[in-house]
């Protein structure tokens, strides 16, 4: 699994899917190494739909932890 | 119980659970239905299933419709197995041509019925399917309240297949709302509006927008579980409205364990204070109150407050349970305060406090401790502290 900080989680109530760079999402048919900010803008999430905003990394800048949610 | 046309060639032909008591934590005092309903068009489609145990029941109400030969549909609004059980059962009777479900929908089929041969077809929102004098029209619900939850619309009958959404968990001989009391009704759909949907509130809000956009038409709605709406569809649509903007009114809810009752005569007079300043109280003693009774009375609560003593350097587990069910149930706009008897070490109380700052209560006052049986000052604070609070929630 990629470093928290590269880690992306769906902030959906109750989704909470990861997208991990090191597994892509191949049913969105996104290769394995694929960073988040690469996905491209219409990516959604693979559990309940939701578009890329939705994400948050799970640690570092941008994460519900250190900025609150 | 027979099938019954709800609509011109709609039946319900779903089965009555009479005896459930527990749904997976959820105190179904009187029982639930299982919902399914037979649309007989050029083509035949059922919209959801039973419950595993039920599977004859549903069999016997389609026959007195239409041989279970001729569905060529089976859609599934929803995989949860309430609703799914009886399928491999019901897909081996009827050979359907075709198994409609969302995206979703079919990866959880898969991951429950382990059947990757069935003739799925996934449909997404908006998508439509004729049946030939009837159309349907799919409405993708992502997470409300599982990731493949689904509404199907009849456009031509004005009515809303709508899954768990509306639902009670409510046995009846009566399939209407107009059949059965009101004020009955209403809180069998408000105790399950705050069991199973009040953490998705904010979808909820967005689902209502969006039924509203498409400009559906709706004087029916059908849900899976209890009676249907056909009376009072705009008043269960305005309480989830108001449910889901988690409105309340001026009342609190006191929430406690106790040992050897000095937790609870705190609890008492904290009632006391709240009542002086004329709000409505709820009191709830953990050990005589099943835990999805005490979310119905949280859900238009303003106040929440919670107390135990202390046991083991601890909270009772009582506590425990009801904070880690209503912590996942994501209340909003509360506010409350903790309290607690204890001997020596006294953690009950703080505790408390912490799990109700964890779901962003407001806490209102310090958590407020005494140590083994209440004096009659002590009981004065308590009073004291239910008049403050009491004067808050009065104060709007």
């Amino acid at each position: 699994m990629a470093k928290p900080e590269e880690t992306y989680q769906c902030q959906t109530v109750n989704c909470g899917c990861l997208y991990d760079p090191d597994r892509g999402d191949r049913r969105g048919k996104i290769p394995k190494g694929t960073c988040f900010c690469d996905l491209p803008e219409e990516w959604k999430c693979p559990v309940c739909g939701a578009g890329k905003r939705v994400f948050r990394p799970i640690a570092g800048p941008g994460s519900v932890k250190e900025e609150g949610s | 119980m027979q099938s019954f046309e709800i609509k011109p060639n709609v039946h319900w032909v779903g089965a009555i659970d009479w005896n459930i008591r527990d749904f997976h934590g959820y105190s179904t005092n009187k029982g639930s239905t299982y919902n399914a309903f037979l649309v007989k068009d050029e083509k035949v489609a059922l919209f959801d299933i039973v419950k595993k145990p039920f599977v004859s029941e549903l069999l016997h109400n389609i026959h007195a419709v239409v041989d279970p030969g001729k569905i060529d549909y089976l859609i599934v609004n929803h995989v949860e197995m309430d609703h799914s059980g009886a399928l491999p059962e019901i897909v081996e009777r009827v050979k359907p041509s075709k198994i409609i479900c969302s995206e979703m929908g079919k990866k959880a089929l898969i991951e429950h019925y382990h059947r990757s041969d069935w003739p799925y077809q996934t449909v997404k929102s908006g998508e439509t399917l004729s049946l030939g004098n009837k159309t349907v029209q799919f409405l993708e619900t992502r997470m409300v309240h599982w990731p493949d939850s689904m509404f199907s619309y009849l456009a031509e009958d004005r009515l809303l297949i709508s899954s768990d959404g509306f639902g009670q968990h409510w046995a009846t001989s009566e399939r209407f709302d107009d059949q059965v009391d009101h004020s009955e009704l209403f809180s069998h759909a408000a105790k399950y509006y705050a069991n199973i949907l009040l953490l998705y509130s904010p979808l909820v809000q967005k689902l209502l927008g969006n039924v509203q956009k498409m400009g559906l038409e709706i004087d029916m709605i059908a849900p899976d579980h209890g009676l249907l709406w056909r009376s009072h569809v705009g008043e269960i649509i305005n309480a989830y409205d108001e449910w889901s903007r988690q409105t309340f009114k001026n009342k609190a809810v006191v929430i406690y364990d106790t040992m050897w009752h000095s937790t609870e005569s705190m609890a008492k007079s904290i009632a006391r204070g709240l009542m002086q300043e004329g709000v409505i109280v709820k009191m709830f003693n953990l050990q005589f109150s099943h835990r999805s009774d005490i979310l119905t009375e949280v859900l238009d609560a303003r106040a929440l407050i919670m107390g135990s003593a202390t046991l083991n350097n601890g909270m009772l587990p009582r506590m425990a349970d009801i904070l880690c069910y209503m912590k996942g149930l994501k209340p909003l706009n509360k506010m409350g305060f903790a309290f607690g008897s204890y001997g020596w070490s006294g953690e009950a109380a703080k505790s408390i406090q912490e799990a109700l700052e964890e779901m962003k209560v407001e806490i209102v006052e310090p958590c407020l401790r005494v140590k083994f049986v209440p004096t009659h000052d002590d009981l004065k604070q308590c009073v004291e502290m239910g008049r403050k609070t009491g004067k808050r929630i009065m104060a709007g």
